[in-house]
């Protein structure tokens, strides 16, 4: 049985471990549509067309602000939930520890 | 009432709105001087963010440098937005946790040396000034073009207005005359373009508009965009990679700039003036909304702008030119150096020997009239006397128009109502004191909290530290108020290289103390003095003393992302090889991952 201080560190722990899982993916979409379809297969994406504009073209111009505002409201969504999952789990512990 | 006019009204009434928000905001503590007593909710927030972010270069210069870029200018729009992304997920929310004023603090405290913090120190100093320079020439360009006053006059007014609201109001006075900007600039934007998409494609939503059928011929706007390109020998404007930008380039352009812009001093203090790291990340979120409104219509405004810039010049006799070319060629942001057929000629890369379009550049007046009058001479004796101008200002560098003027000209271009030219005059003046302030902020807070405070004098008082922050703005306005009237020729090379500068130094260092908590002190300090060292030297060498471009031919702008990588390359081969950080610094790494209510409240200052 592992004693209190530890199980909230481990609470914390994994609190942080879903943070930066949660920020590594969503870079990973950042990279993939402004450095990928925005500019490495820009040219294979203009033979495309979107709104009347050349696809590559548009993910380097438009396509890539869009999708980091989204980006970042999917952040600050997400991360308020797993503030508050710490805030519930933490508050599991208090309770079973005074029961 | 004409333009002139317009603009007076526009621009006193402006400014007088921001002098009486600073004033109802007025503040008298270093906490509020410095992050507004850290009581602005995340909406304002967000919008004053977005005016600091968006400065003279993104309201006058980007469209501009977008549409005579094409594809290409997309680097400025990924690169400043996605810096963006990088900053609200990997920095702010930690270093507003951390309850640090300022980057130099954070890097000094985290990584426990002094060293480290001067360094950071002379970076945040560096990077304010070279940029809030940038600021007070786009002062000086409105000024000149639309009130008729003299570029000293202008700046020296615009310098006034910022040091009265920020010695008086500090970051909440900041702040709040930011919101205001914000509306002033959105709207001189916006409205321009709609009306332009309106008249041009029928439809005026601008984003949509750049996609669709003009109206007088039925054909795409983009396709008669390339069509033109080619004919007349520019490289396509929707397809990537033509020119001097091939792959690598673009890539590591937008890469830099993007790491660059997340380590920019005074968009990261923005972050410590909301209440919790909730309403930090929320704040972010605000700021790219707002941001993103100009980012994405300024495509429009570029595709629109380089349309009639064919439209109204090319093929055009002395008497059929429009009247925005000839109050812009009395600045010399556009030349016209005829071949003697009496017609406008404006040509591309391709078939250079051609054009008769040029700009001033770095000339000054006496240098250009020269070349004009040696000009007249060459066509009037039939080449035996003079010199044919447009060969010597090619060989210069100088063909086509000045970036910097399509925005301001486009709606003149269009034909637009004088109110609407005079809106965007005021708009301009917004987005470059709204950056100016938050930089000069920034100086005055490195300079008294960050040397002063921390590593000269750590016993100063509040009160003398608050009248050290004033006489600090004080300074710095005047520099860079000198700075703008008297442009050293270097500055505005210099801020293209910002940057990439930031992007070797800061924003390594701050994830590194941020998501490791092994890396120690001499990893940090020796990666951020390699990466600076390695991306200034390139600089220097490449455009300063004209070397080979080395590195795979990536051009000066790109090279901070190889300079970022340096210095992750070198803080990670060192780490293992180094005394780790010690117990303090892990306990104030582990203090900011925690979310704000399980650990300890941020340390008072």
């Amino acid at each position: 049985m592992l004693s209190a201080s530890d199980r909230v560190a481990a609470a914390h722990q994994r609190h942080w471990r879903r943070n930066v899982r949660l920020s590594l993916s969503l870079l990973v979409v950042w990279a993939g549509v402004s450095l990928g379809c925005g500019v490495l297969f820009a040219d294979g994406l203009n033979a495309y067309m979107f709104l009347g504009q050349p696809l590559g073209f548009w993910f380097a111009q438009q396509g890539a602000v869009i999708t980091f505002v989204l980006l970042i409201l999917i952040y600050a969504l997400a991360m308020g939930r797993l503030d508050r999952r710490l805030q519930a789990e933490l508050l599991q512990l208090q309770q079973e520890q005074d029961a | 009432m004409t333009v002139q006019g317009w603009t007076f009204l526009f621009v006193a009434c402006t400014f007088g709105l921001y002098l009486f928000v600073a004033w109802r905001a007025r503040v008298r503590d270093t906490g509020g001087f410095y992050v507004a007593g850290r009581g602005v909710p995340a909406i304002a927030n967000g919008i004053a963010t977005a005016a600091d972010w968006m400065s003279a270069a993104s309201f006058l210069s980007m469209a501009g440098l977008i549409s005579f870029m094409g594809y290409a200018g997309g680097v400025y729009l990924m690169g400043w937005t996605g810096g963006f992304v990088l900053l609200a997920l990997l920095l702010a929310p930690y270093l507003r946790k951390s309850g640090r004023f300022t980057v130099p603090e954070f890097v000094g405290d985290r990584f426990e040396s002094q060293t480290a913090r001067l360094v950071a120190l002379l970076c945040a100093l560096f990077i304010s000034f070279t940029y809030v320079a940038g600021q007070m020439r786009g002062v000086g360009i409105v000024f000149a073009r639309f009130l008729e006053v003299d570029v000293t006059a202008g700046v020296a007014i615009g310098m006034a207005i910022v040091f009265v609201y920020a010695t008086l109001g500090g970051m909440k006075g900041i702040t709040y005359t930011q919101v205001a900007q914000y509306w002033v600039l959105i709207i001189a934007f916006l409205i321009p373009v709609v009306a332009i998409s309106w008249q041009l494609t029928g439809q005026p939503v601008p984003q949509l508009g750049m996609g669709s059928e003009l109206t007088s011929s039925g054909q795409r706007l983009l396709t008669t965009l390339d069509q033109i390109h080619s004919d007349l020998g520019f490289s396509s404007y929707t397809e990537p990679f033509t020119g001097s930008w091939d792959k690598v380039n673009v890539f590591c352009t937008a890469l830099a700039l993007m790491a660059g812009t997340a380590g920019l001093p005074h968009v990261i203090v923005r972050f410590y003036t909301v209440k919790n790291v909730q309403a930090a990340r929320w704040s972010g979120f605000w700021a790219i909304f707002f941001i993103a409104i100009l980012y994405l219509t300024a495509p429009a405004t570029a595709a629109f702008s380089r349309y009639y810039v064919f439209e109204s010049l090319h093929g055009k006799t002395e008497q059929q030119l429009p009247e925005w070319f000839q109050t812009w060629e009395k600045t010399g942001l556009v030349v016209w150096l005829d071949d003697g057929d009496g017609k406008v000629a404006y040509h591309g890369e391709d078939q250079a020997e051609k054009n008769e379009v040029f700009r001033r550049g770095g000339l000054g007046h006496f240098e250009l009239n020269f070349v004009q009058d040696q000009h007249r001479e060459w066509l009037s004796s039939a080449g035996a006397a003079g010199a044919d101008g447009r060969v010597e200002l090619r060989k210069k560098g100088l063909s086509g128009p000045d970036r910097d003027i399509m925005v301001l000209a486009m709606p003149e271009m269009a034909g637009l109502a004088a109110w609407i030219i005079a809106l965007v005059a005021a708009g301009g003046l917004a987005a470059a004191l709204s950056t100016a302030s938050g930089l000069l902020l920034v100086i005055s807070s490195s300079l008294v909290h960050d040397l002063y405070y921390r590593m000269i004098r750590p016993t100063a008082s509040e009160r003398e530290r608050l009248r050290l922050s004033r006489v600090a703005i004080g300074f710095a306005v005047v520099i860079a108020g000198l700075f703008g009237i008297y442009p050293p020729g270097f500055v505005a090379q210099v801020v293209a290289f910002a940057f990439g500068l930031a992007a070797s130094s800061f924003f390594p260092v701050l994830v590194l103390g941020i998501f490791s908590v092994r890396v120690g002190t001499v990893p940090a300090v020796l990666g951020m003095v390699c990466g600076i060292g390695f991306t200034a030297s390139y600089i220097l060498s490449t455009v300063f003393f004209g070397g080979d471009k080395w590195c795979f031919g990536i051009r000066p702008e790109g090279i901070g992302a190889v300079g970022m990588a340096v210095n992750f390359a070198v803080a990670g081969l060192l780490t293992p090889l180094c005394r780790g950080p010690s117990s303090a610094a892990r306990e104030m790494v582990a203090q900011i991952r925690a979310p704000e209510e399980a650990g300890p409240p941020p340390a008072a200052h």
